[in-house]
């Protein structure tokens, strides 16, 4: 696909040339990482079973955030996904803050994901027999190389998180069929299933790291002003993206639930490699090893795309300076707001503690989520079906948004329990960046231009 | 010096050059098209034509 040095007039837009598949890259592309690493901590939490209620839990949580998503995104088809979502359903105060939410739970993400790669490369080098090796360059080199692909368009971007999420989610499948599912050759279920160690407690507790099963599937929505025929592609994309995850965390949680007890499977760096590991399979063990890069490196991918749509979309409408609003005119990409976040990435990725990162993603997933319930409860009372078109109407409205209502509340207590001071932490923060806007910087939002969709005055209005 | 600390160093020349590319490529953008333009994009109408791929819109290579 050529690139175009190509403007139209005075104009320049973001290039529309992904599909469903790209689509499909982009959400699972974020994910996936989470069934390489991470989603056992569940399984400290309270042990094999409560990861796997987590899985389920969290698995409803999340195909009622893609379903709502679906359908209000194939309608409010722009960039930033749920931040022009929310400016265009409830106001800009509540689009600033998901707007931040977007933009921090993607970027923390991204530095994770960078800190892990680092680490690993760091592993095979002293596994190797290396001495006083480092993980900082590593890291460096994973934020540069994926901003600067960004950087040069989004179509080789997502067609190269296309080829290695495939290959990530295909290697789980072949290490599933691999351990013989229907036989008790490498399977010791009946063995290492113990029961809940900590109780129901226990099962809200693993809630927190049940999350990172799914968490970033949201972020498909960030290629709205990129896809050809996004009321068909966005839905198509976010619908397979999040079955996929759903098929994915429970093959996951069955082959390592089978393979090791509960009290190493809690606190594993990568948990899948390690399952390889126990087959002795060297062919099996170069594969995971190879999807735990792909996953870690798609994920970092995904999310430096999904960042810097955010901010774009922010700068454009001058919530932020305007200069972030800019296109590239010949990659057709948001290059400033790309060249921006990679500081920040690199900031965190080099000076902040693993967990601490993973949880305000976490957080700022989780705040972004329960606006979403708010948003489509709105959405549907000021636009009833049939007042504008839809790409698609998610089915048992209100149904979905209760349910992801409630499932967000249990896990605020979740998160509560380990990071209380975290989430205060930050709570504060997001208060003070909205004084900020509302106060200062909403006076240089362009108040009328800002809403974009050719649609009716809501009911009421 | 072992094999392990060269490919460290080779990681950090790389970042540097990427990150360099990028800075460059960014001043010269910036400096080579009006304001006005790199920010002229608009939130994206489905249905808007000006926003399509300008390749068949008959857009230069």
């Amino acid at each position: 696909m050529s690139q175009t040095t190509a403007v139209h007039g005075e104009r320049i837009s973001l290039l529309r040339v992904l599909g469903p598949g790209h689509v499909w890259a982009l959400g699972v592309g974020i994910v996936l990482v989470g069934e390489y690493m991470g989603w056992n901590f569940a399984v400290g939490k309270g042990g094999a079973i409560a990861a796997l209620v987590a899985c389920w839990f969290a698995g409803l949580l999340y195909t009622c955030v893609a379903m709502i998503d679906s359908e209000v995104t194939s309608t409010v088809a722009a960039a930033g996904g749920q931040y022009a979502q929310a400016k265009h359903i409830i106001g800009p105060l509540m689009a600033f803050n998901v707007g931040l939410f977007l933009v921090f739970a993607y970027t923390m993400l991204e530095a994770a994901n960078a800190i892990t790669l680092g680490y690993l490369v760091q592993t095979v080098g002293s596994m190797s027999g290396f001495e006083n090796t480092h993980d900082k360059p590593f890291i460096v080199l994973t934020i540069m190389f994926l901003a600067w692909l960004n950087y040069r368009g989004v179509y080789a971007t997502l067609t190269f998180n296309l080829v290695i999420t495939a290959i990530a989610f295909v290697a789980i499948w072949v290490l599933f069929f691999a351990v013989q599912p229907w036989s008790d050759v490498y399977m010791k279920h009946d063995q290492l299933l113990t029961g809940l160690p900590y109780g129901w407690l226990g099962v809200l507790a693993a809630m927190h790291f049940g999350m990172w099963y799914y968490l970033g599937i949201e972020g498909t929505t960030q290629a709205a002003e990129e896809v050809r025929s996004p009321a068909r592609a966005l839905p198509l994309g976010t619908m397979t993206g999040i079955m996929t995850l759903l098929i994915a965390a429970t093959m996951t949680w069955y082959i390592c639930a089978g393979l090791m007890p509960w009290e190493y499977l809690g606190q594993a760096v990568t948990p899948l490699f390690d399952a390889a590991r126990l087959t002795d399979s060297t062919v099996l063990m170069v594969l995971l090893f190879i999807g735990t890069i792909f996953s870690t490196l798609a994920s970092a991918n995904g999310c430096i795309n999904d960042a810097s749509r955010a901010w774009f979309s922010m700068g454009r409408d001058r919530y932020l300076p305007q200069a972030f609003g800019a296109v590239h005119p010949k990659y057709r990409t948001p290059y400033r707001s790309i060249v921006f976040l990679v500081p920040v990435a690199l900031v965190f990725a080099i000076f902040a503690p693993l967990d601490q990162v993973i949880t305000f993603s976490i957080l700022s997933g989780l705040l972004e989520y329960t606006f979403m319930a708010f948003n489509v409860l709105m959405f549907r009372k000021k636009w009833p079906l049939g007042t504008i078109p839809r790409g698609y109407v998610h089915p048992f409205h209100p149904l979905p948004a209760i349910v992801l209502l409630i499932l967000c509340t249990a896990t605020y207590f979740a998160v509560f329990l380990g990071y209380g001071t975290q989430l205060i932490a930050m709570m504060v923060f997001y208060i003070m960046a909205s004084l900020w806007f509302a106060l200062h910087r909403y006076k240089f939002v362009r108040r009328g231009a800002q809403f974009t969709m050719p649609w009716p005055k809501p009911v009421g209005y | 010096m072992n094999n392990f600390v060269l490919l460290e160093y080779a990681a950090w020349g790389i970042s540097a050059l990427l990150g360099l590319w990028m800075l460059a490529d960014l001043i010269y953008t910036d400096r080579t098209y009006s304001e006005e333009m790199l920010t002229s994009s608009q939130e994206g109408d489905i249905e808007d034509s000006l926003v399509i791929d300008p390749t068949q819109q008959g857009g230069q290579k």
